[in-house]
């Protein structure tokens, strides 16, 4: 057994981020999280849907709701989502100066998304006066949207952690999974978004 | 083998000590001797699985039992290798099939009942009475009657009474056992019950759901009486005037420190529809006081004089002016005379 | 490392070993220590709870104190005792079980205890102003109105150690997918294993919506939010949902693996294999997913309407299917057998019975119109400690004197231990069989006094009396424990003549578990080996460099930076200086996974030569 986990082309496995004990637990590890976090924003969705029209004589999701900001939000983070399949594409290929060009794009898309979701809360506290506090809706619409925005800082700072840590070392079998753990968590931020665009946007334009 | 002996001694003995007891239970309060239709269709939902389950262990207990006294370990067998049995495939078919069929049984009436206990078609044309919980009292307003009471419900046997739920505070439970199982009494949405009473006489409700210090102070009473009774009390009730003079001078002086403390700012006395503290129209009539005490004047006294003794937690400490003895003893003469009807729990319990 | 070494470190020295150890042994061992630890004190607060109820309307304690009483009583002994202690079980023999020389995550494993120790901690801190008194299932709005800090410190101890206990569920499972030793395939995994397995998915599923439901509570109490407040159109029945939706599997949760230890204890001393294994494994499976499906059968009162009521009553009927296969399993695992009868099969025996009423009385109360009667009256009451004493307190105290010889290396007296058993059997059957009829003669839950004359108080002395025996039992069995500690012999490796891979381990287990790992022929490993006449396992592998993890102080410190925040949390509602606690505590939290995630940490390797040398 090998002690030393760094790579160059020859020893390069076909899947770096699994090729060890390790790799195979953080992987999986991060799916059943995955899990988990399912039924957190299933809970979360669940409340949002109970309350949603618990307005308090406050403003409703149809006065609120702009539907361009929030489809220009959605494009950015499916962006991103898209960036950060590039990047696992260069991992694989053990290309790591791509791989981190394509996760710094997709951490400035995140930090894009993350802006225009601080924006529009901004907005809406003072446009509206709308806030977690004014109704039973107020406090569902923020702490759904709030908990995947929150998700999506965590990201933004485990990215940067482990793109600078890794920065000067490059590529190897112990932190190939680090990444790929990473871009999992990204898609599933990134699956939730979408639910939230339907249920939380749409469905209050519409419904 | 001594010892599963004594286990047997143990729990038969359990066995008779609760039948001995479940003889005992005090017949206005227990489940298990129904005097309405709700209490009813729960007991005939006690009995049946109870029996059912009841064989089911019989089994068990007989296999059990049998397994243990054949094959414990002998002398001269202690090194006696059991055959290895991975299963049977017919036993464990039969003991899955089996067992559904009994649940089915059990299932067809509990979903008839379900929905038999949900059917409120005829609400229209019974009493319907507004049942508010509060920490912790419970107030009635009959509606369409103009009339208002704490504590004692009033209704008449033998006919389907719709009680329309909601708490003013946290979530309350309404239970009378004898009568009818319970139904939680929510903040944000009204809940239907109804009760019908077979027999005349006082039954006790509780609080069934947690809801403070005096959670298990929050009693009250249903006091069911005949039509003709019910017609009566419900006229005594409409023509009672609370303006009327009090015939004793000590009434009068505790009705002047009555209004003088503003004790009226929150305890209604006739058909005002006030209830941040109980409706003391009929408070005389009361069976208890404050749902578990003695109804006497000496213990009026003590809750005037300090009601957290006798209810930590209740809502009426500390928001009236300090009474001494006296004027609560006067206060307390008035609210004994405040007496509308001759249909009390009193005469209703006899 | 041997014993005499261990014996002759400094006390500093050991602690230090277990504040940064990641061995899923000491782990395991400190559960037990934190779980045992918490269990005293919810088995005290239940004796003061007897003891007010011993005669009506006593005054032993007051009537707010109760409802703290009765509060910290439920949350401390599903959350911080037996929870815990299911789960230092696991730890200590899941992993040897199934063959594995560790967890798959053993730091995450360390900083899953530390977070459960802290969380029961912080919410015992509570009992200083004034504990958390809206009952374990905190129904809002009574805890959302609750006065002081008491729910405060529910939330957050919860919230905690609810994180703690994610992790471990996770880190179970992936070491059972991932980490099997040669030729331990799902269907030859030993049923304790198997429960393990079944349980993590459970609460990988439930807990996260607890924590949902902790943070709405949380942030209506401390930041204003309005989830329950009805003025500002807010709604209390979703907390009852989402509590539910948890509590339902968590009773699934602490039951399957009782199922599973009495699965391995009735196989080992009936000598016979367990009867229907593939059956018990998917009664479990069935168990765990219907388990997901009935968590309304607790809100029968709160007036969902017919429909509801009867889908629910349905679903929970239904569980007792599978339940019902599982104890004519045993019973026939028993039958034909040659059973011998210790401490460790006396809980398992007695488990039979007791339980078996637990599930009659389940499927009574699952009857939705007659569980309108029973709803929060003492029958249920009855039930549910029938079920979790009868069948998950029962199955610790079996599964603590079958494996005490691998964890601690003793086996614990047998005349103590029947002695422990048979006041604690008594007294269990006297404080709750009589509750039943209490509940049925009107008398509701947490009722702080009783009133005379109702016919209740006969009953109630009963069960005052019989939560005394219980008392002396459990005193008793840790008489026993610390006797045998002291007075008995080291035990053998193997003194049940055991069927499975935790019995093929050396003892004292190396901190490797295995030299070699075990090639595995077919379920109940070891004894296969046995009947061929090997006595041991077949090694998979040849000896080889053995990679293991660092131990680490940061989950111990990671956890603490979250304790402290805790108490940011609940005093910012009081004054701007908990903010310092509040981020200060979180800073020393993010740090740990700052340098967690930045400091490579590779483990170390014990190499063939140590190896081949330490067996000598």
């Amino acid at each position: 057994m090998s002690h030393d986990h760094s790579l160059n082309p020859e020893t390069m496995p076909h899947n770096p981020e699994k090729a060890t004990l390790e790799g195979k637990n953080k992987f999986l590890g991060l799916w059943f999280f995955l899990g988990g976090e399912t039924v957190l924003f299933a809970s979360l969705f669940g409340t949002y849907l109970a309350l949603k029209n618990s307005t308090a004589d406050g403003p409703t999701s149809e006065e609120l709701f702009g539907l361009e900001l929030v489809f220009l939000m959605t494009m950015l983070l499916l962006t991103s989502s898209l960036t950060s399949v590039y990047a696992m594409y260069h991992m694989k290929n053990n290309d790591f100066k791509k791989m981190q060009l394509w996760l710094g794009i997709t951490g400035l898309l995140g930090i894009a998304f993350l802006g225009c979701e601080i924006y529009e809360f901004y907005h809406y506290i003072h446009e509206y006066g709308f806030t977690f506090r004014s109704s039973a809706f107020g406090s569902a619409f923020y702490t759904l949207v709030g908990f995947h925005g929150g998700h999506v800082l965590f990201g933004l700072c485990w990215l940067s952690a482990i793109m600078i840590r890794n920065a000067k070392r490059g590529l190897n079998l112990y932190n190939a999974p680090k990444f790929n753990t990473f871009s999992l968590y990204w898609h599933f931020i990134d699956v939730v978004w979408v639910f939230i665009f339907t249920v939380v946007y749409l469905m209050g334009k519409v419904g | 083998m001594k010892g599963w002996m004594g286990k047997f001694k143990v729990l038969s003995l359990l066995g008779l000590v609760a039948v001995f007891l479940s003889a005992c239970g005090k017949e206005n309060l227990t489940a298990l001797d129904p005097k309405g239709y709700g209490a009813e269709k729960s007991f005939d939902l006690i009995i049946l699985p109870t029996v059912i389950m009841s064989v089911v262990l019989l089994i068990v207990m007989v296999i059990f039992t049998l397994a243990l006294i054949k094959f414990r370990k002998k002398k001269g067998r202690e090194d006696f290798i059991p055959k290895q049995v991975e299963g049977n495939q017919t036993l464990e078919t039969v003991w899955t099939i089996i067992p559904i069929l009994l649940l089915i049984v059990i299932a067809v009436p509990t979903v008839i009942y379900t929905f038999d206990l949900a059917d409120e078609a005829d609400a229209s044309n019974s009493l319907n009475v507004e049942v508010t919980g509060n920490q912790y009292w419970w107030h009635f307003n009959y509606e369409g009657q103009e009339i208002q009471t704490s504590q004692d419900l009033y209704i008449p046997v033998g006919e389907k009474v719709y009680l329309n739920m909601i708490s003013s505070d946290v979530i309350h439970s309404l239970w009378v056992p004898s009568l009818s199982g319970k139904l939680d009494v929510n903040p944000e949405n009204e809940n239907t019950l109804y009760i019908q009473a077979y027999e005349e006489g006082v039954y006790w409700g509780k609080c069934a759901e947690l809801c403070g210090p005096s959670h298990s102070l929050m009693d009250f009473k249903v006091v069911v009486v005949s039509k003709e009774e019910f017609d009566q009390w419900v006229a005594d009730m409409q023509n009672f005037d609370p303006e009327a003079e009090p015939e004793s001078d000590l009434a009068v002086q505790g009705r002047e420190l009555f209004e003088e403390n503003n004790c009226i700012g929150c305890h209604a006395i006739g058909s005002s529809p006030v209830a941040i503290g109980p409706n003391l129209t009929n408070f005389g009539d009361r069976s208890k006081l404050a749902g578990t005490e003695e109804m006497s004047k000496e213990n009026i006294v003590k809750w005037l004089l300090d009601p957290e003794k006798m209810k930590p937690g209740n809502k009426m400490t500390n928001a009236y002016p300090k009474l001494n003895e006296e004027e609560a003893s006067l206060i307390a003469e008035y609210l004994l005379q405040l007496s509308p009807s001759e249909i009390t729990p009193e005469a209703a319990g006899n | 490392m041997s014993t005499a070494i261990a014996q002759k470190r400094s006390f500093a020295a050991v602690l230090w070993d277990y504040l940064t150890t990641v061995d899923h042994k000491k782990i395991g061992k400190l559960y037990l220590y934190g779980g045992g630890f918490f269990f005293l004190l919810g088995g005290l607060e239940a004796l003061f709870i007897r003891i007010q109820l011993i005669k009506p309307e006593n005054d032993f304690i007051s009537a707010g104190l109760y409802n703290e009483m009765i509060t910290m009583h439920g949350t401390t002994m599903i959350f911080f005792a037996a929870m815990p202690l299911l789960l230092g079980l696991m730890n200590a023999i899941m992993p040897l079980q199934i063959g594995a020389r560790d967890v798959a995550f053993p730091f995450v494993n360390a900083l899953g205890f530390w977070l459960f120790l802290f969380g029961g901690i912080m919410l015992n801190v509570s009992w200083i102003t004034g504990a958390p008194d809206a009952g374990w299932t905190a129904y809002t709005p009574l805890s959302t109105s609750s006065p002081g800090h008491g729910v405060d410190y529910y939330v957050l101890g919860l919230q905690i150690s609810g994180a703690g206990t994610l992790m471990g569920g996770i880190n179970f499972l992936v070491t059972i997918v991932n980490m099997r030793a040669p030729g331990m395939t799902y269907m030859r995994m030993p049923l304790f294993s198997w429960t393990t397995f079944v349980i993590s998915v459970l609460i990988l599923f439930a807990f996260p919506a607890l924590t949902v439901g902790l943070f709405l509570l949380m942030f209506d109490r401390m930041f204003g939010s309005a989830f329950f407040d009805v003025a500002l159109g807010g709604n209390s029945i979703i907390w009852q949902h989402l509590f539910w939706i948890f509590g339902h599997p968590e009773v699934y949760i602490l039951i399957l693996p009782a199922f599973g230890i009495f699965s391995e204890i009735f196989a080992t001393f009936a000598k016979k294999r367990l009867f229907g294994y593939t059956a018990m494994v998917f009664a479990t499976i069935l168990i765990a997913f219907l388990g997901f499906m009935v968590w309304a059968h607790h809100m029968f009162t709160v007036g969902m309407g017919p429909v509801t009521n009867s889908i629910f009553a349905i679903a929970t009927m239904a569980i007792a299917v599978p339940t019902g296969i599982k104890i004519f399993n045993w019973l026939l695992t028993l039958w034909g057998g040659n059973i011998t009868i210790n401490s460790a099969m006396l809980w398992s025996l007695a488990f039979i019975p007791s339980f078996t009423i637990g599930g009659m009385t389940g499927v009574m109360v699952a009857t939705s119109v007659a569980d309108y009667q029973y709803h929060d009256s003492y029958f249920v009451v009855a039930h549910f400690h029938y079920v979790i004493v009868g069948g998950v307190v029962f199955g610790i105290l079996a599964a603590l004197h079958y494996w005490w010889p691998i964890m601690f290396r003793r086996i614990l007296n047998e005349k103590l231990g029947k002695l422990a058993f048979w006041t604690f059997f008594i007294g269990f059957h006297l404080t709750f069989f009589i509750q039943h009829f209490l509940g049925l003669m009107g008398m509701p839950r947490r009722y702080w006094v009783f009133l005379e004359h109702q016919g209740l108080d006969m009953g109630n002395f009963i069960s005052t009396i019989g939560a005394f025996f219980m008392t002396f039992g459990v005193l008793v069995f840790l008489y026993n424990a610390i006797y045998s500690w002291l007075k008995e012999e080291p035990a053998p490796q193997d003194p049940w003549d055991g069927r499975t891979l935790e019995w093929a381990v050396a003892q004292p287990v190396p901190h490797y578990n295995f030299k070699q790992l075990p090639l595995v022929r077919g379920l109940d490993a070891l004894w296969i080996e046995k009947m061929e006449g090997n006595g041991k396992m077949t090694p998979a592998e040849p000896v080889g460099d053995i990679h293991m993890p660092n131990g680490s102080i940061l989950p111990f410190i990671m956890s603490l930076g979250f304790f402290i925040a805790g108490f940011g949390f609940i005093y910012q509602t009081d004054t701007d200086f908990a903010y310092i606690l509040l981020f200060g505590g979180m800073a020393i939290a993010l740090i740990c996974m700052l340098i967690r995630s930045l400091k490579d940490d590779h483990g170390y390797h014990i190499t063939k030569e140590e190896l081949e040398k330490e067996a000598d």
